[in-house]
């Protein structure tokens, strides 16, 4: 039954062959046995969830039921769910239960998915590994030894490990695409604007999109269906009609121009993941697409424009986080300046102080033109070498990441080797693309390669679309990590 | 040495949305704590501003009353601070680029005008209130008042008196009521000022070192605090030392201005575009249509006033301080237009316009004005509606009062008597003034044959002697004679 | 440019976060190294250049004067570290 895509259970379900509270219980129990090794939730809620399960399978009896009606999706920690511990892998959220539900949650609630638990993640979206985690490091299920990319993490390995269905994820620099790769898994970031970011905790604001991990790209297909859509309550929510994400599925990729980045395509990459990438252009090929030769010139300036950028909203972004209305507060101080600077001090890990440092550091006195308004002067250079690439071709594609899977704690003491970790990736954030991860095979030691599709903006169907003709022509993605398929 | 102070305010205004700049909270005065703080004024995690339509448009609407600059495009930027009332760590405000640019307001100093410069008028958020005074140990949060709109309205260096000061914020409170963007009350905070205070040598075209006077909420604190202020650096400098640029409170019951101790490092807010909020575009035809809607400026009021009305252009001015007043006026004269045509079939003619209007405007200036201050009452609290006063001045108009007993029924109607009305007033108390003729011509040869000296001595050219004639008809009909007619009558029987 | 530790401290400060001389110095080469990256980005030349705040150039889209959101004073207030009399509470300000 956890082999099964969510498209699949979901038949299952319309045709009555099996309830929601069965497929409920039987994820639950298998994280109950596996999450000691993998560490992707944070807090489960058996009760909600069978509540939840229950309500849909009387939905379902009724005939009114959707196609997410009575799956079980993991929630990424970072979404406020009403009654749910929120923790965004924090200590300074460790007590805060939500009062409300994030857009997202609203509308899988509504369309009856069955919240199966909160998932682990970096702090705060901080990270590319999961290890940042107040909680204890994420562990990949191909390899526990390994990271399972991040921040994300929770998310890509419980779907990698068969522990759901599905998931939900956010994005800010790669945090949806890094993990789905490094975890063998499918993972989508929409265009920004398009998933509301209501109720999902802010990092970087101008560059944070929510959206699904799964393990087919039909799957992802789905879960946008109920994710996307226009929000009031979030001002860069874009006012556009209901769109049908699967309606490309079972178009043929001929004729289909990829755009082949050169700077994605020169040496940086691990050979094992250029491999893989090349053999999965060489499919495309097959599937009729045309290639070519395209350029993102401002490319390589994208993690450094990242890291002014994401640290500096980020540092105003965790401005909320005082010990004054919700969360941590610490247990002793002197007077109002010691309660924030401890609070604030105990109630953060290093590499969120240190990207908090980071970002005042650049917004403030005197240094804001040259690091603040220059990054967003680069930011347009960078979205303008996609303006252009797109000129000459459909989706752009190369490797999500530039290795697969690392060691735990290989990393954490480099933070600029972590950091660029998701120079693959941060490009599509900072113009506001759509971009996705899909398996596109594995390395030597048996760890999953992730390829990259970016498309322009709301091409999202079509990505999704040329996904699923590779899935129909390869197999990577029905792999089952060791362990994970009994 | 002569020295000049030289002022900048900073105003406040609040404007009178239902709901908050960037939240679906109520904006109501004096509910519960936190009652009306919801998920987005209490910065729960993952929350996002929505700005309120109504109070860009109430931004617009300031900028086209002062003639400004409204900037078809301008941005919300976060400036960054730590304190318990600001739950974000940030407040949204207008930085770089605000939706009202320049702009002037004309003010009177003793009846002289004066154009004072505006530099802007931007958009924001209020913070929440800190209660220091509840608890002995803590202060208490209340996040009601969190994200109510505010329009931060900011002046040129124009100003160099603390009554110039004042006449610039009485100025721009009436006018933010006016066009009813605020409801202007100073006690519940909804129009604040702080003021940025220097002194210079008279003469000199440089300024000073400045220091900004917070918590001025009322225009008696503003006048002593710039006053004492001004005085305060003057003795500084005049002792040889130098200014320090600082932020100082006002404390009210000490009269003085006291430094805030605030740290330097306090000042980096690090203010940056909120990337939660995108670019803030005013269409041409929002503007267009704003503009349509607005009420008519005092300016053009004041003008229309002379030209229609034909009233002295210091009436005029007076009148049109505050819209309370001139509306007052306007329907004041206008019912009693109605009422006096009805009753006479006079008809709109100017002059006729014209006497009603400054009669109007005499009583307004004078007993409703003295009134109103005796009470310490705003015009819209008046007891005396447009409505009563105009069927008092329609009697005092058909010669039913004249000017003394008119007085007597308005102070009656002030305190409520008849139901405030005239007639029912007039009737209570006899005031009725004696008209018929036939009774008049009686009085007046009673009087003429009981004084026969005065008689001689009017006749003798003593005009004197006619005035105490006029007096002694007077009392005989208990003031109840129009002294007019009075006059005549005597005039025609003595005549040689 | 590196930093010293006096930026990072008043940084820390400004930032109300406590720092220790000793974390302020392990901190402070792992942002230096993070400096020297993005060092490669100040050297690009962006003269004419409009700086992008957002991803997509739209405009804000405003919502109605409308109220709402009622009073949940009481749920928020109960995941709140100390209220007493419907207040948030806090150690004294001096002002």
């Amino acid at each position: 039954m956890h082999k099964a895509t969510i498209k699949e259970l979901s038949a299952r379900l319309a045709a009555r062959k099996l309830s929601s509270v069965e497929l409920t219980r039987h994820f639950l129990s298998r994280i109950k046995a596996l999450n000691q090794k993998y560490n992707c939730f944070i807090t489960l809620d058996e009760e909600a969830s069978l509540g939840q399960a229950e309500a849909a399978d009387r939905l379902r009896a009724t005939g009114r039921g959707q196609a997410l009606t009575g799956i079980p999706i993991a929630q990424k920690d970072i979404f406020c769910s009403r009654g749910w511990l929120t923790t965004c892998g924090s200590k300074m959220l460790s007590n805060f239960v939500s009062p409300y539900d994030a857009h997202v949650v609203e509308r899988l609630n509504a369309a009856g998915a069955v919240n199966l638990g909160k998932t682990n993640m970096d702090e705060f979206a901080m990270g590319s590994s999961s290890e940042t985690s107040y909680y204890g490091p994420v562990r990949n299920p191909w390899d526990v030894a390994t990271v399972p990319g991040g921040s994300s993490g929770g998310s890509a390995a419980a779907v990698a490990a068969r522990l759901a269905p599905g998931a939900i994820g956010t994005d800010t620099g790669g945090s949806i695409r890094q993990p789905a790769a490094l975890s063998g898994i499918c993972g989508l970031k929409p265009t920004y604007g398009v998933v509301s970011r209501y109720g999902m905790i802010a990092f970087a604001s101008s560059l944070d999109q929510g959206g699904p991990m799964a393990r087919t790209a039909e799957d992802l297909a789905l879960l946008m269906n109920v994710m996307a859509g226009f929000d009031a309550r979030d001002s860069t929510s874009l006012e556009r009609g209901r769109e049908d994400y699967a309606r490309e599925i079972g178009r043929q990729a001929r004729g289909l121009k990829i755009g082949l980045p050169r700077e994605f395509f020169a040496e940086g990459a691990a050979p094992a993941v250029m491999k893989a990438v090349e053999a999965a252009v060489a499919e495309f090929g097959k599937l009729g697409c045309e290639t070519v030769d395209v350029s993102l010139p401002n490319m390589r300036l994208s993690v450094p424009v990242y890291y002014v950028l994401a640290p500096a909203e980020a540092s105003s972004n965790l401005a909320r986080y005082d010990g004054v209305r919700y969360g941590f507060r610490a247990p002793e101080y002197a007077d109002l300046p010691d309660l924030y600077r401890k609070t604030r001090s105990q109630g953060f890990g290093w590499e969120v102080k240190r990207r908090i440092l980071i970002g005042t550091y650049v917004l403030s006195h005197g240094y804001y033109d040259a690091y603040y308004i220059q990054a967003q002067r680069v930011r347009r250079l960078i979205a303008r070498d996609f303006a252009e690439a797109f000129k000459r071709c459909d989706v752009i594609a190369g490797p999500t990441s530039p290795t697969t899977a690392f060691r735990l704690g290989e990393k954490m003491d480099d933070p600029v080797r972590m950091y660029l970790n998701d120079i693959y990736t941060i490009p599509a954030n900072l113009a506001g693309l759509p971009g996705m991860s899909i398996p596109c095979g594995f390395d030597a030691a048996g760890l999953p390669v992730g390829l990259q599709i970016v498309g322009n903006y709301f091409a999202e169907a079509r990505m999704l679309g040329l996904a699923h003709q590779y899935q129909l022509a390869t197999d990577w993605h029905r792999r089952i990590p060791p362990g994970c398929d009994a | 040495m002569k020295w000049e102070t030289v002022i900048g305010l900073e105003a406040h205004a609040q404007l009178n949305t239902r709901s908050k700049m960037f939240s679906g909270s109520a904006t109501a005065f004096g509910a519960a704590p936190n009652t009306q703080a919801c998920a987005v004024d209490i910065a729960l995690p993952g929350v996002l501003p929505v700005a309120n339509r109504e109070a860009v448009a109430k931004a617009v609407r300031f900028g086209l009353a002062v003639g400004a600059r409204i900037n078809r495009r301008s941005i919300f930027a976060r400036k960054n601070y730590f304190y318990p009332d600001l739950p974000k760590g940030y407040q949204i405000s207008q930085y770089e680029m605000p939706i009202v640019q320049g702009g002037t307001i004309g003010i009177y100093v003793e009846g002289e005008g004066k154009t004072i410069r505006l530099t802007r008028a931007h958009l924001e958020e209020d913070a929440g209130k800190s209660l220091h005074e509840s608890f002995h140990d803590f202060t208490g949060i209340d996040l009601n008042r969190a994200s109510t709109p505010l329009l931060e309205i900011v002046s040129e260096p124009d100003l160099r008196s603390a009554r110039e000061a004042v006449a610039y914020a009485r100025a721009l409170h009436a006018l933010v009521r006016w066009i009813d963007i605020c409801d202007g009350n100073m006690q519940e905070g909804s129009f604040r000022c702080d003021a940025n205070v220097s002194v210079r040598p008279a003469g000199s075209d440089r300024l000073g070192t400045r220091c900004e006077i917070k918590n001025l909420n009322s225009f008696r604190f503003l006048e002593r605090a710039i006053e004492f202020e001004a005085r305060r650096q003057i003795e500084i400098l005049e002792d040889g030392g130098s200014i320090l640029q600082e932020t100082r409170l006002y404390d009210a019951n000490r009269d003085e201005t006291r430094s805030m101790r605030t740290k330097e490092e306090a000042h980096d807010y690090r203010y940056f575009p909120d990337p939660d909020l995108l670019p803030l575009e005013v269409a041409e035809s929002w503007v267009g249509k704003i503009k349509m809607e607005m009420p008519e400026l005092p300016d053009a009021m004041r003008s229309r006033f002379v030209t229609d009305y034909q009233l002295p252009e210091y009436d005029a001015q007076v009148l049109t301080t505050t819209i309370g007043f001139a509306t007052y006026f306007e329907q004041a004269t206008k019912l009693t237009m109605d009422m006096t045509r009805v009753q006479t079939g006079m008809e709109g003619q100017k002059p006729v316009l014209s006497g009603v209007a400054k009669l109007t405007s005499n009583w307004i200036l004078g007993a409703l004005s003295a009134s109103l201050n005796e009470s310490a009452l705003e015009i819209e609290q008046a007891p005396v509606s447009p409505l009563q006063l105009a069927k008092l001045l329609a009697r005092q108009l058909d010669q039913t009062l004249n000017n003394r007993t008119a007085k007597e029924v308005f102070s009656a109607m002030w305190k409520g008597e008849g139901g405030g009305d005239a007639d029912a007033i007039i009737e209570r108390r006899g005031l009725k003034q004696i008209s018929d003729s036939g009774e008049l011509e009686r009085i007046c040869s009673d009087v003429i044959a009981a004084n026969p000296s005065q008689v001689a001595d009017y006749r003798s050219g003593k005009e004197k002697a006619f005035n105490s004639l006029v007096g002694q008809v007077m009392k005989m009909t208990m003031g109840k004679a129009d002294p007019r007619q009075v006059s005549e009558i005597l005039r025609r029987r003595l005549a040689p | 440019m590196a930093l010293t530790a006096d930026d990072v401290k008043r940084v820390a400060e400004l930032a109300r976060i406590a720092i220790d001389e000793s974390e302020a110095r392990a901190v402070l080469s792992q942002i230096n190294d993070v400096f020297r990256l993005i060092a490669e980005m100040q050297a690009v030349d962006t003269r004419g250049v409009e700086p992008m705040s957002h991803a997509l150039d739209v405009t804000q889209r405003l919502r109605e004067d409308a109220v709402t959101e009622g009073d949940q004073h009481a749920l928020f207030q109960s995941v709140a570290p100390h209220v007493e009399g419907d207040l948030y509470l806090v150690p004294k300000v001096i002002e």
